[in-house]
């Protein structure tokens, strides 16, 4: 048995001149959920098609599920579930009719898929909506029916391609978590594309980022940030207040700060110092600050959110582009 | 922790094992009754069915085609009891001139079909793909784990369905009321014959269906695509007809020409002609619905000296209008497999 559920190796989708994915490499484990995060147009959707053998690489191989994705699409399509960007329904049948519809295309008897689709109706929040047109659906509604239409054919792997665009702030957090709360129940293994961080942030366990059709980094949030800013200095962000009663000037704290070892440059802006240091040294600055006899309001290491890395990793590619 | 370790990791082959016999007897007993498991191609094809049977569009159709049809059909049967004696030739054959024979007011049933049949493939056909395309639901059904082929295919097998069905009905409601109205039963032949035509109609009608297939593969727009399928439909039903007659004009061979540069003109007039589905059509039924009808080529008076005018059987028609026929079914083809190759190397992406 392979562990990885889905692998893409020297993956190259080319139209004309114009290359979508450049040499995709990526790994998937089951049971993770996995975030593809990039602009629009960085290739993301591509590739997802081609996962689905929807489009045929121009070189390279992908599996999915132990299946290779271009030569038996259909074994691959049984066990993958597959929410389009901007999903849509047929707009004169019934939220429940369609994914009855799309439970028959996979095989499942009629009284069986109307008693599935009934069940996951429910578990999406739609069981009051399930008998209105879909075509009456709003955005998030449709989304969540999206989901369930996914989920009938009980797959081993979902693949969300912007799930949350056009959705309300709220109606995200609720679709995200469900899928969360999916994935951890069924043991189901999910790949969600997006080009918004905070949410890829808030729910994924590894994140890739894909600037033209090229994999910059893989990994947590967090060892995405450790190997991108290991050679870059450290911020720390202090917020001092020197008593009137006091004797030391924000020029003498300055240059006690200064002296630390390991601190590099500290930059004044009203209250706040702004201390970069090649290496973690707020103890020392708290204590040097206290004995001083300055007030210390508040300490912060800046932490690099996706935001931060994002924003980092495409100035990096632009410029080296 | 090690020795732990090993027994949890002999336990789960246990547990995975408990947990299939669970499944499977799970999924023994909860069907409430033996499940009828639909093949995923038919299940397209009913819901295709569902939606031109609910569609307004094929309703206003349906309504509009019977109206000509029993319009047609009482003209017939006017022109049928008001008419001079028939001679003995045609009287064989009365039952079939319900089809051909009109009093002058309206076409007859074969011209109306002629006319409306393309209508009708067009409009059932020419939003086929575009606008699932539009709607965002076709790269959810291509996602299912379904051949791709079996979109248009069920498309098609669909649309074929619903006209056949139609065809067939209202022309066996015209032999029905016409056999009330004039009392004389159809002979066997003629049934064959009536059957014949409605094949062809048919077939006929599944030409244009593709065509507008085709074009709701190659345009993004719905109505783009029936706009294109109306302009081929009236290119050839008027300005063809036109153009060949300009032709025609040009290249007349003069007086003093041979006969045989005569029959040369003739035949090239008649095969330019020919390019056009609606005159395959309108020779291949009035062959088979005329069964005096010999040739559809120019004879020479020698050919026609000494022949005794009588009809002929339904083999020999048929044999007549065989090569109408092959036109016909390869015109449909062809248009099938264009739309086929195009659909197929297609990159579906969403919206």
């Amino acid at each position: 048995m392979n562990e990885y559920i889905i692998e893409l190796a020297d993956l190259t989708k080319q139209y004309g001149n114009y290359t979508a994915v450049d040499h995709l490499n990526l790994t998937i484990r089951k049971g993770e959920i996995f975030g593809l995060l990039g602009p629009n147009g960085a290739g993301k959707s591509t590739t997802i098609l081609m996962m689905l053998g929807l489009t045929e690489p121009t070189s390279g191989r992908v599996r999915v599920c132990n299946w290779d994705a271009t030569r038996y699409p259909i074994e691959v399509k049984k066990r993958v579930g597959y929410l389009p960007e901007d999903v849509g329904f047929y707009e004169d049948y019934t939220g429940f009719e369609n994914i009855v519809y799309t439970a028959q295309l996979n095989g499942i008897g009629r009284g069986e898929a109307a008693q599935r689709a009934q069940q996951l109706l429910n578990r999406v929040g739609l069981a009051d909506a399930a008998h209105k047109k879909a075509g009456k659906y709003s955005r998030g509604m449709r989304q969540r029916l999206g989901l369930a239409d996914v989920l009938i054919k009980n797959p081993e792997v979902i693949i969300l391609d912007e799930p949350t665009l056009g959705i309300d702030p709220k109606g995200v957090q609720e679709f995200l978590s469900l899928i969360v709360q999916l994935s951890r129940e069924e043991g189901l293994t999910v790949l969600l594309s997006s080009h918004h961080l905070e949410q890829i942030q808030a729910i994924c366990d590894r994140v890739g980022l894909f600037v033209k059709g090229k994999l910059l980094a893989e990994g947590n949030v967090h060892t995405l940030a450790g190997n991108l800013f290991t050679s870059e200095p450290l911020t720390i962000e202090a917020r001092i207040t020197i008593p009137v009663t006091s004797v030391v000037t924000v020029n003498d704290l300055q240059r006690m700060l200064q002296d630390i070892e390991g601190v590099l440059t500290v930059a004044i802006q009203g209250n706040t110092f702004q201390i970069d240091c090649a290496r973690d040294v707020t103890s020392q600055i708290a204590r040097k600050v206290i004995m001083a006899g300055a007030d210390l309001n508040y300490l912060h290491k800046k932490e690099y959110g996706l935001e931060d890395i994002y924003h980092h990793y495409f100035k990096e590619y632009e410029s080296y582009a | 922790m090690k020795a732990m370790h090993d027994v949890i990791a002999i336990a789960d082959p246990i547990m995975m094992k408990a947990k299939t016999i669970i499944t499977t007897v799970r999924n023994t007993t909860t069907p409430l009754r033996a499940e009828k498991r639909i093949h995923p191609f038919w299940v397209i094809v009913h819901k295709e069915i569902a939606d031109h049977v609910r569609s307004w569009r094929f309703n206003i159709l349906v309504v509009l085609i019977a109206l000509t049809c029993f319009g047609s059909l009482y003209t017939s049967l006017t022109a049928l009891t008001r008419g001079s004696k028939p001679d003995a030739v045609t009287d064989a054959f009365l039952f079939l001139k319900l089809f051909t024979l009109t009093d002058g007011t309206l076409p007859s049933f074969t011209v109306f079909i002629s006319f409306l049949g393309p209508l009708l493939g067009i409009s059932l056909g020419f939003d086929a793909i575009n606008s699932e395309q539009n709607r965002g639901t076709l790269s959810r059904l291509v996602a299912q784990p379904i051949h791709r082929d079996y979109v248009i295919n069920a498309k098609f097998t669909a649309a074929l369905i619903v006209i056949s069905v139609m065809l067939f009905t209202l022309s066996l409601l015209v032999t029905g009321i016409g056999l009330i109205r004039i009392g004389i039963p159809p002979t066997p032949e003629e049934f064959w014959r009536i059957l014949c035509f409605v094949l062809i109609s048919i077939c006929y009608v599944a030409f244009w269906l593709n065509l507008s297939i085709l074009f709701s593969i190659r345009f993004r727009q719905p109505a783009t695509a029936a706009l294109c399928g109306i302009a081929v439909w009236l290119f050839f039903t008027i300005f063809y007809q036109l153009l060949v007659n300009m032709i025609a004009k040009n290249m007349e061979p003069s007086i003093m020409a041979t006969s045989e540069q005569v029959i040369r003109y003739q035949q090239f007039i008649f095969n330019l002609l020919r390019i056009v589905p609606s005159q395959l059509f309108n020779e291949a039924t009035t062959t088979l619905l005329m069964p005096s009808v010999r040739s559809l080529s120019p004879l020479t008076m020698e050919q026609v000296y000494g022949t005794i005018p009588s009809p002929l059987p339904l083999g020999q028609s048929l044999l007549v209008v065989w090569p109408q026929l092959t036109g016909l079914a390869a015109a449909t083809v062809l248009c099938f497999a264009l739309s086929y190759a195009s659909f197929m190397r297609r990159e579906i992406r969403s919206r």
